[in-house]
């Protein structure tokens, strides 16, 4: 039986000629990530362990992101203790205020991350870079800490998920309606402990940016991981930015998947996940005019903050005014992000059309800062989840989308479908 | 070993924005943490739990973050064992890497309530219901996760 592109990489790294889903592997790591939240808790493991070195300094990030630049005095103390440990162990990608982004946006824009690497990350959206062609998935900070001292880490080779992509997009349909129609149909535990794996003609019209918003979503279907196998795009995206030696992986003729799904492209609306799941998805066609009135709009994230995603905004803002009430909020995911936007002329248009621009910061896609909501708000935004009380009070609701029904919906100051604005 | 205690009944889907709301993921302090357990989903619940207590819930337990302040919030507010119909796969490996016991059984998740009095055995797996008698059987571990837990957690397993 052949093997899944997961499944081969984990191996390759396990130093093993084949492996099987479910098998138990230590596989050696190529990065191992965490940020101002999640590094502090793998700091206290490895000090209170006893630990005095890190198998590699080069092999490990530390970006400080989610409450950054630090939104109070306990946020603070957290980036001060990991600012501390990586200069103790001059750890080389320690990125702070001025030099960090939003992690899975910084990754791969610096080459840290690329085809074949195996990444863990102390972060769930580490599943990003598997757009790259990485094995890439989200631990918790005691596998952190464990990687930092060994370089290695524990897996339960995954079974998998195929989907077949096929046909073009229609009018605005970007990567965040693939990712939030396929949650809308195999549902939140749809790939629980699963790969998926995505393959077919169509891929050839998801750029980088929506790959790795897809791949940064499979997670919230459950997944271990998701994947694409490495093309021309992928390779015009590494070539000259990958740090490391790249490796592409294809999945086996006979590799085994659990399910398949063919996803038709040219079928697909822009789509909206309402509360309090991801897998709540409609169409806009579902969506009444006026139905969901909004007080903010959140553009930005580790799904959405990259170039492609502030252009789709600025084309709907473009000589438009936010509606009365309504806050829009544009967070560029990395330092570079911001100066290619604000060099393309971007900002002018989001500025005038009545939206700030923050810096790089996770800040409110889990309620962090920049934007928290009141009891009773709504939210529009190209985020990740909207759990009860993510972004804010117990009784406030976030609506998934992307960034041009964002953008829209800014406008009309309700959900509504960028065709219409 | 085995685990006594009071059941405290959730659903499906749980996800760990409610188990600790990022608003308090500015402390890593395990005791902090403890004091807003559960907070969005059932803010008694801190007031309501005691030691030894037990938490019973449905698929997909733990889902969202990556965050490992939310099984350390679990242990820390004296709970002693989760059992669930299915756990998101990061929870699942961060509470085997910090020893917060775990089971996965379909059935005992659907069919326990709220205020049952439940023992869970650890070596056999078997989960009784002690106001009515009736048994279940948990899944037990892989003999590699086993491991780990007998060295008391992944780094003790690793420094080894």
């Amino acid at each position: 039986m052949g093997m899944t592109m997961s499944q081969k990489i984990l191996a390759a790294h396990a130093g093993l000629d084949e492996v099987k889903a479910g098998q138990l592997i230590n596989a050696r790591l190529d990065m191992v990530l965490g940020n101002d939240v999640t590094s502090p808790v793998a700091i206290n493991v490895f000090e209170e362990n006893g630990a005095t070195s890190v198998f590699d300094n080069t092999k490990i990030a530390m970006i400080m992101d989610h409450f950054t630049p630090n939104k109070d005095i306990k946020a603070a103390t957290l980036v001060k203790q990991t600012r501390a440990f990586a200069d103790k162990y001059d750890i080389k990608n320690y990125m702070d205020v001025g030099m960090m982004g939003i992690e899975h946006a910084l990754l791969p824009e610096k080459g840290l991350v690329g085809p074949g690497c195996l990444c863990i990350g102390a972060d769930s959206h580490t599943c990003t870079y598997g757009a790259l062609g990485a094995f890439s998935t989200g631990v918790g900070s005691t596998d952190m800490a464990a990687g930092m001292i060994s370089g290695k880490a524990w897996f339960k080779v995954p079974s998998a998920i195929k989907f077949n992509i096929v046909g073009k997009p229609q009018g605005y349909v970007s990567g965040k309606d693939v990712i939030l129609h396929i949650i809308g149909k195999i549902g939140v535990d749809g790939a629980l402990y699963k790969s998926m794996e995505f393959a077919g003609e169509g891929l050839k019209y998801l750029n980088i940016d929506d790959r790795l918003c897809i791949a940064n979503m499979a997670i919230e279907a459950g997944a271990k991981n998701g994947i694409f196998p490495v093309d021309d795009i992928t390779r015009e995206y590494c070539n000259g930015r990958y740090q490391g030696t790249p490796v592409e992986y294809t999945a086996d003729p006979d590799a085994e998947y659990d399910e398949e799904y063919t996803i038709d492209l040219s079928t697909l609306r822009p789509t909206v996940s309402f509360p309090h799941l991801p897998e709540n998805t409609k169409t806009v066609d579902e969506i009444a005019e006026g139905e969901v009135k909004i007080d903010q709009c959140v553009i930005g994230s580790c799904t959405n903050g990259r170039i492609s995603d502030l252009r789709a905004a600025a084309g709907i803002l473009k000589d438009k005014k936010i509606a009365g009430g309504v806050r829009c909020i544009i967070i560029p995911g990395t330092q570079s992000i911001w100066l290619q936007a604000m060099h393309e002329g971007l900002f002018d248009i989001f500025v005038n059309a009545g939206a700030v621009v923050s810096t790089p910061t996770c800040g409110p896609c889990l309620g962090g800062h920049m934007g928290i909501l009141a009891a009773g708000e709504k939210a529009v935004s190209t985020t990740n989840r909207n759990f009860v009380g993510r972004m804010g009070h117990v009784d406030s609701e976030v609506y998934l989308a992307s960034p041009a029904v964002a953008a829209a919906s800014a406008v009309a100051g309700y959900i509504t479908d960028p065709e219409k604005v | 070993m085995i685990a006594k205690g009071r059941v405290h009944k959730f659903g499906d889907n749980v996800d760990t924005d409610v188990i600790i709301p990022a608003r308090y993921l500015n402390t890593a302090s395990h005791k902090e943490l403890a004091a807003h357990c559960m907070e969005d989903i059932d803010k008694d619940f801190v007031n309501k739990v005691a030691e030894g207590d037990i938490m019973v819930a449905e698929k997909n337990f733990g889902c969202g973050s990556s965050r490992e302040h939310a099984p350390i919030a679990i242990k820390a507010s004296g709970i002693s064992c989760v059992i669930a119909s299915t756990f998101a796969r990061i929870f699942y490996r961060n509470s085997i890497n910090i020893g917060l016991p775990i089971l996965e059984c379909d059935e005992a998740a659907k069919e326990i309530k709220d205020g049952d009095t439940v023992s869970v055995n650890f070596d056999t797996g078997v989960i009784t219901v002690e106001n009515t008698g009736k048994t279940y059987q948990a899944e037990p571990f892989p003999e590699f996760i086993q491991n780990i837990i007998a060295k008391g957690g992944l780094i003790n397993s690793i420094i080894d």
